[in-house]
């Protein structure tokens, strides 16, 4: 049976992690590669790193980035954060990076996705969609949350399938921490309008939200100052979801 | 020499660490191998241009009885065509391969692999082990299936006859249990 994973986000700024993690053990807790290498051990399916500067320059620090981790993880991870044009999106796959994602850029030039699907393949193109509750709907948002498009979270969501991406990263820009939960009314407003796969991001600040979010239908839940902060561990947080009835890899 | 043949369709830096392999890219390197792996990006139709040049020459290394490890599409390619698209597969294994249909497609996540039956990939593992699988076509249950995954039912997530291996997962992506894998089919180069 197929698990529902849990995904770990890293915040990255060149080649540090920029929220601040507390680990013991760990040599250089804002070295991105080993903060990825720590989290697989821990048991995450999968991690993310998202680039926050997204400047011009950070692209080539994000293709260096995603060589070094390939270089060391041995579950799957993938990099975004500012990705406009084809070819970085291609040199990111050929670093090692299983997936990229777009936000901003795909909303702009929709026809970005069609072309990356039919390059690097559909199962390694992820549309991340920022989204925000407004009159009784979702509204898609971009540029880090702080524009509105005036597009309806539903149609967005089903056009980005058509284009050919493979999967959706949701993130809840209200909930986006604070810690109070994932938004499962946006998942099941975006479940209800595609049929790719949905990571939920965006709240997480207990065991119980993700229980929450995989009884609501998400095929993966991420979380990043939950985890940097030592709340509990990805090992703690599976076996709980083990327990629950959640089909977890453990 | 582990030889991982690169059928032009991307990135196979992967699992070249993974085996400490060398890229193939002609009949040359085919030849010189002692193992061959067949890489799993892209798509069926898209590896045909270059598996056309190199068909005799793994035919001929299969013949010979050298181990030889499909991963993914590489599975596939083993296979006589695919639904994907037009081509002709290596044949070594009788059938088409389907995609999938009713479930959500492409199948992305770590799912489980059940043996069945002797498998010598599998050797050390425990049943039900995690993998991680990311593709939207698949190989029917048959006599050579020696692992089995359920994806809106059974499929082969391992196919074993004699000297050819295939795998649906990718086992470089697949932590320490797809490293025992790789290590089961890496003893026999």
């Amino acid at each position: 049976m197929l698990a529902k994973r849990v995904v770990v986000a890293l915040d990255v700024a060149g080649r540090r992690v920029v929220k601040g993690i507390r680990f013991r053990g760990l040599r250089d807790a804002g070295d991105p590669v080993e903060l990825a290498r720590h989290y697989e051990e821990q048991g995450a399916d999968e991690v993310v790193f998202l680039d926050i500067t997204a400047s011009r320059e950070s692209r080539e620090t994000m293709v260096a980035l995603a060589k070094a981790v390939a270089e060391v993880l041995t579950v799957p991870f993938m990099v975004g954060g500012g990705i406009g044009d084809l070819v970085t999106a291609v040199n990111i796959i050929r670093s090692g990076a299983d997936k990229v994602f777009v936000n901003t850029a795909a909303v702009r030039n929709p026809e970005l996705l069609r072309d990356m699907a039919r390059t690097i393949g559909s199962s390694n193109v992820v549309c991340a969609i920022d989204a925000k509750r407004a009159g009784g709907g979702y509204e898609v948002f971009v540029a880090g949350g702080t524009a509105p498009t005036g597009l309806k979270l539903e149609d967005w969501a089903r056009r980005v399938e058509d284009l050919g991406a493979g999967e959706i990263m949701l993130t809840s820009i209200d909930r986006d921490g604070t810690g109070q939960g994932f938004d499962t009314g946006m998942l099941t407003a975006a479940r209800e309008a595609t049929s790719l796969p949905i990571i939920i991001s965006g709240g997480a600040g207990t065991m119980e939200h993700f229980l929450d979010a995989f009884r609501a239908g998400a095929d993966a839940a991420l979380g990043a100052s939950v985890f940097h902060y030592s709340r509990f561990s990805i090992g703690d947080l599976k076996e709980y979801l083990w327990r629950n009835g959640i089909h977890v890899r453990r | 020499m582990m030889g991982v043949v690169d059928l032009g369709l991307g990135n196979m830096s992967n699992v070249l660490r993974a085996v400490r392999g060398t890229a193939v890219r002609d009949v040359y390197g085919v030849e010189r191998a002692s193992a061959l792996i067949i890489p799993g990006v892209g798509s069926f139709s898209a590896a045909m241009p270059t598996l056309e040049t190199v068909r005799e020459a793994i035919i001929g290394r299969v013949r010979e009885g050298i181990p030889v490890l499909g991963i993914c599409l590489g599975l596939q390619l083993l296979y006589e065509g695919s639904e994907e698209g037009p081509g002709r597969g290596l044949s070594i294994f009788r059938g088409t391969v389907k995609r999938f249909s009713g479930v959500r497609v492409p199948h992305i996540g770590w799912n489980q692999v059940e043996p069945s039956g002797e498998s010598v990939l599998l050797k050390g593992i425990r049943r039900g082990e995690f993998f991680y699988f990311v593709h939207s076509y698949y190989a029917p249950v048959s006599e050579f299936t020696r692992g089995l995954t359920d994806y809106g039912g059974a499929f082969s997530s391992v196919v074993e006859k004699g000297n050819v291996f295939g795998v649906q997962f990718h086992p470089e992506k697949s932590g320490q249990a797809g490293a025992r894998v790789l290590r089961n089919f890496g003893v026999m180069a």
